[in-house]
């Protein structure tokens, strides 16, 4: 309790990339202090597990309440509840994953290097900070210092078009964040303000007049849509994925962005829940069009990157829409999804990013055939486009049958529409693998299959794919308590007790 | 004889900081007559900058025990007057230090070395052949700094028309001193100097007006007669509208910015960043006096004014900003948007009013020197390269330059943990409280829109791989790396630990009446 669990969780990772940046030049140190300082970070977060009780009553746990800038009401707070605790143990893991995946992107020449994973060790600080902070001021900070790292991630290290690709990111980032800005002002003048009057716990269940609720709910909606990212305001996100090194996307699509729907969660919903169900219908239908839009999308691209960024604007259609069903079960998995969705992500982006190191091309007619050239990495998309399609067994099947059922139970047409993204799903996977790696041996040079260091990069994803899959209560149990939590803020019961009674009289009968 | 002339008290030990600078400056002058040319460079740098140190300690020694309406109430030494008076000695310190680079004589340095004489003509071959260096800056600019001192306690609007006219004079002349572009800098100059003659001229008649409503030209009676009289707006309003002008002028506000891109843009670089820094803490100090001391009671009839004023500014900044294609015409641009940013803060009339105007001031103050000083060391063939094309592969070449002017574009957009960021919250935050949350909606969304500009400088820094460019960072002395590393200091400092300066801002932030 008195150890600083979380506080080390943000330095350890920017100690590390202080220690990185000013390695000597040429260093061939970089990458085993880069992994080794992202091992250890995910080391005491294994520690602050331990540490985390899920029975407890409070709202955050491991929390650190320091005064920062007093004169405008903003303390230094982190603090982590079951959904914020689960998204920085998935950065935790993905960022070594990462670091390893990305062993090879940057030459040992001169600086760049050193760069490069200073970098990503910066991101990791700010995936850590951006999810514990319990201030709102704290977190709007992470949220905007966060742009700062991707930013030069696809900048400095992306494809041709890698600068166009960055600043339409940065924009549509800081437009959002600005308009939350004002919203994070407002929120905090219509508060108790004082000295703490922008923590969290200060900020819930205020007595907001209507209007008021629905403009602050609007401020920070749009800043979490664009983040998240919902349609109509994805198009940032195909050419950032398709610019970006696949390990940047993975950080940045499987991790940053659940900032979107975490945020609806954390703040959206805690913060303003009459607005949060005043504009229900809207998020729903937004949510809806994402899920299928996204899809579409998906089946009619070439460019693998592409397609895999929109698959996730359709799987963040779901994760919107179990949230905004306001049901256990619902919520439940649209926070198990985020941590699954962040896995098959990283499982697509990377091995995406094995098959372009290899043939130099990141469209898919150029490929075909390859199960037959690199039978281990076809195999390994084979399992992510499964987990992606929802296979029962592996983890997406999971949430996205209690996304469905959770909507189902408050809105039945929508959750039989939202099963349609369901086949959706399988199509644009079953396409990509089919036209990747099915068909006739290509005529070409021999390539290497997975090399070691690529089959230790797979494993924990894989392994994740099935342990989620066949096992995740011990996670559930973990978001549930928070879950519930957000739901008593927005004051939504569950529609299953009715129902419950139903079947059992009818079973009684 | 009942009118017998009594007179006034003046509280000589509470003005020393002002009266030292004062004697800096004039005896700076006395250098120029008497050393000789050779030494007046070693003698004028110590000299002024032992003024400005000296002034400084002076005014946190003395200043805090010394407060008060002075000078039969004509001067006002209160917190917002010290706060402000000692972040114009800081800055121009800095501003100075940035000024006396010499480049190591290896490159010509910013100033002419005749600043009489007509470009190309005898006069000046024969004063570049005899290595004159341009040494009258240094009083200029103290003569500068002692007449913005004075503005930020003027509490009569007498006293602050010849505060203007002692802080523009000197800005004039150093406008028209750039060593390269000989005519752009003195069309610079001529045009700044018209301009701010018609701009005083503005001034002076709302002035007039002012005491034709209130009989007096003290801040306090005015005040007075605000709250007393009725009915006799057809002078009070057209007045505080022309003193408004007066002052916008000065702050580059729309629509009285036309000057700005120009001047920013012919001055030599090193005065730009002294005249962006501190004429902005000036005539914003001045303006907040005016505003919040003198018409406060007629906030009704100007507060729409200065709001429409504010969007049109931040909006026309940013959007002319990104069309610009010269460095320092883009900082020109950004300091308009930035202008309008804190007259945000300004029109809420509140403590919290002139808390957070004047952190912002103290933040831009502390980024804009750096940035461009920085822009004064990149140079292509002798010549300062403020063309944003030159800027390329910088990235590669300079590495530390790039990334402290990476660090200030950061703050420029006002991402958070840079003093942009907490300057930018102070002063929303401040109009939101009192209800002027369209105006801090539209200040967002500029700052959207200057983002762009700001991360396209930065892409060029990085984009290019481009090795070939002649343009290259030029090894500054200790003085210009020290403004530098100072500023970009004090820009984190203020964004990641605000609370000593907000404290300090917080408890001063009030005026005596």
């Amino acid at each position: 309790m008195n150890f600083p669990w979380l506080t080390t969780l943000l330095v350890l990772p920017l100690v590390g990339a202080l220690v990185v940046a000013l390695l000597p030049r040429a260093s061939t140190a970089v990458r085993p202090v880069a992994l080794g300082f992202s091992l250890a970070t995910l080391a005491v977060g294994l520690g602050a597990l331990t540490q985390y009780r899920t029975g407890s009553s409070e709202q955050f746990q491991l929390t650190e309440v320091h005064s920062w800038i007093p004169q405008f009401g903003v303390s230094y707070a982190l603090g982590v509840d079951g959904i914020s605790l689960t998204m920085i143990l998935l950065g935790l893991v993905l960022v070594p994953v990462c670091i390893l995946a990305a062993w090879n992107d940057v030459p040992v020449d001169g600086r760049r290097q050193h760069v490069y994973f200073s970098l990503m060790l910066t991101l990791l600080a700010a995936m850590v900070g951006v999810f514990a902070a319990i201030d709102v001021f704290l977190f709007y900070v992470f949220f905007e210092a966060m742009l700062i790292p991707v930013y030069f991630l696809i900048g400095m290290f992306g494809g041709a078009r890698r600068w166009k690709a960055a600043t339409t990111f940065l924009l549509y980032s800081l437009v959002g964040g600005l308009i939350m800005l004002v919203a994070v002002i407002g929120v905090y003048l219509a508060g108790p303000r004082g000295t703490d009057g922008f923590l969290v716990t200060n900020l819930t269940g205020l007595d907001l007049s209507v209007s008021a609720g629905r403009w602050l709910f609007l401020g920070f909606f749009i800043a979490f849509a664009i983040k998240a990212p919902m349609w109509p305001v994805h198009t940032w996100l195909p050419l950032a994925a398709e610019q970006a090194r696949p390990t940047t996307s993975v950080l940045l699509i499987g991790v940053l962005d659940k900032v979107g729907t975490y945020g609806m969660i954390r703040f959206c919903l805690a913060l303003f829940p009459e607005a949060s169900q005043w504009a229900t219908p809207v998020i729903l239908a937004l949510a809806l069009i994402s899920m299928v839009v996204g899809a579409l999308l998906a089946i009619g691209q070439n460019d693998m990157l592409r397609l895999i960024s929109y698959t996730s604007v359709s799987h963040f259609g779901f994760i919107v829409m179990g949230i905004f069903a306001f049901t256990t079960v619902g919520g439940s998995g649209a926070t198990l999804y985020m941590i699954n969705h962040g896995f098959t992500t990283a499982g697509l982006f990377l091995v995406a990013g094995m098959l372009i190191a290899r043939h130099g091309s990141r469209d898919i007619r150029d490929y075909g055939g390859w199960q037959r050239v690199t039978p281990l990495i076809a195999g390994v998309l084979l399992f992510s486009a499964m987990s992606g399609l929802a296979l029962p067994g592996l983890n997406s099947f999971v949430s996205e049958f209690m996304v469905v059922v959770g909507v189902y139970q408050r809105y039945t047409w929508l959750g039989v529409l939202a099963a349609t993204g369901v086949v959706l799903a399988a199509l644009y996977m079953l396409l990509m693998y089919q036209r990747i790696a099915t068909g006739p041996r290509p005529v070409m040079a021999d390539v290497p299959d997975m090399t070691g260091r690529e089959k230790l990069v797979v494993a924990p994803i894989l392994a994740a794919f099935l342990l989620l899959g066949f096992f995740p209560k011990p996670v559930l149990d973990v978001l549930e308590p928070a879950v519930q939590q957000s739901l008593q803020h927005v004051g939504a019961t569950d529609p299953a007790p009715a129902v419950d009674t139903a079947t059992a009289e009818g079973s009684g009968r | 004889m009942t009118d017998q002339f009594v007179a006034p008290a003046i509280d000589y030990i509470g003005l020393l900081p002002l009266i030292i600078v004062l004697v800096g400056a004039l005896a700076g002058v006395m250098v120029e007559g008497f050393a000789g040319r050779r030494t007046r460079y070693a003698v004028q740098l110590p000299l002024s900058v032992a003024t400005l140190v000296v002034a400084f300690v002076a005014l946190v020694v003395l200043g805090p025990r010394n407060q008060g309406l002075t000078a039969a109430d004509t001067l006002a030494l209160d917190g917002p007057a010290l706060v402000l008076q000692g972040l114009l000695l800081l800055l121009s310190l800095l501003g100075l230090l940035v000024m006396a680079e010499r480049l190591g004589a290896q490159q010509p340095d910013a100033f002419t070395q005749a600043g009489a004489a007509t470009p190309g003509s005898p006069e000046e071959s024969y004063a570049v052949r005899h290595g004159a260096t341009m040494t009258e800056v240094f009083p200029l600019a103290l003569l500068s700094v002692a007449g913005m001192m004075l503005f930020v306690s003027a509490n009569d609007l007498l006293l602050l028309f010849i505060a203007l006219e002692v802080l523009s004079l000197p800005l004039y002349v150093l406008t028209g001193l750039a060593r390269r572009r000989r005519l752009l800098s003195q069309e610079a100059a001529l045009k700044y100097f018209l301009l701010g003659s018609f701009s005083s001229a503005f001034f002076l008649f709302g002035a007039v007006l002012l005491y034709g409503y209130a009989g007096s030209m003290r801040f306090g009676d005015i005040a007075a007669a605000v709250s007393a009289n009725v009915g006799m707006d057809g002078l009070l309003v057209p007045g505080i509208l022309l003193v408004a002008v007066g002052l916008l002028f000065k702050v580059g506000a729309v629509p009285f910015h036309m000057w700005t891109p120009d001047v920013y843009q012919g001055a030599p670089t090193p005065v730009t960043g002294f005249m962006a820094a501190c004429t902005k803490v000036a005539a914003f100090g001045a303006m907040l006096r005016v505003l919040y001391v003198a018409v406060e009671g007629a906030r009704l009839e100007w507060q729409p004014v200065i709001a429409a004023v504010a969007a049109l500014t931040m909006v026309v900044g940013a959007v002319l900003a990104i069309v610009q294609t010269d460095v320092k015409r883009i900082l020109a641009y950004s300091s308009i948007a930035h202008a309008g940013f804190v007259l945000v803060g300004l029109i809420s009339l509140d403590q919290a009013g002139v808390s957070s105007t004047m952190f912002y001031l103290a933040a831009y103050g502390f980024m804009t020197i750096p940035a461009f000083a920085i822009v004064f060391l990149v140079r292509s063939a002798g010549t300062e390269a403020t063309q944003v094309g030159q800027w390329a592969g910088l990235g590669r070449r300079s590495p530390w330059v790039a990334v402290a002017f990476t660090f200030l574009m950061l703050a420029f957009t006002g991402i958070p943990l840079t003093s942009g960021f907490t300057g930018k919250f102070a002063v929303f935050s401040a109009a939101i409280s009192q209800g002027w949350a369209w105006l801090a909606v539209i200040g967002v969304l500029a700052s959207a829109v200057t983002a762009y500009i700001y991360f396209k400088l930065v892409v060029v820094m990085w984009l290019g791989d481009d090795a070939t460019g002649d343009t290259a960072v030029v090894t500054p002395s200790l003085l210009t790396t020290f403004a530098i590393v100072a500023g970009v200091a004090v820009t984190l400092a203020l964004g990641v630990m605000p609370s000593p300066l907000l404290d300090l801002a917080q408890s001063t932030a009030t005026f005596l009446r």
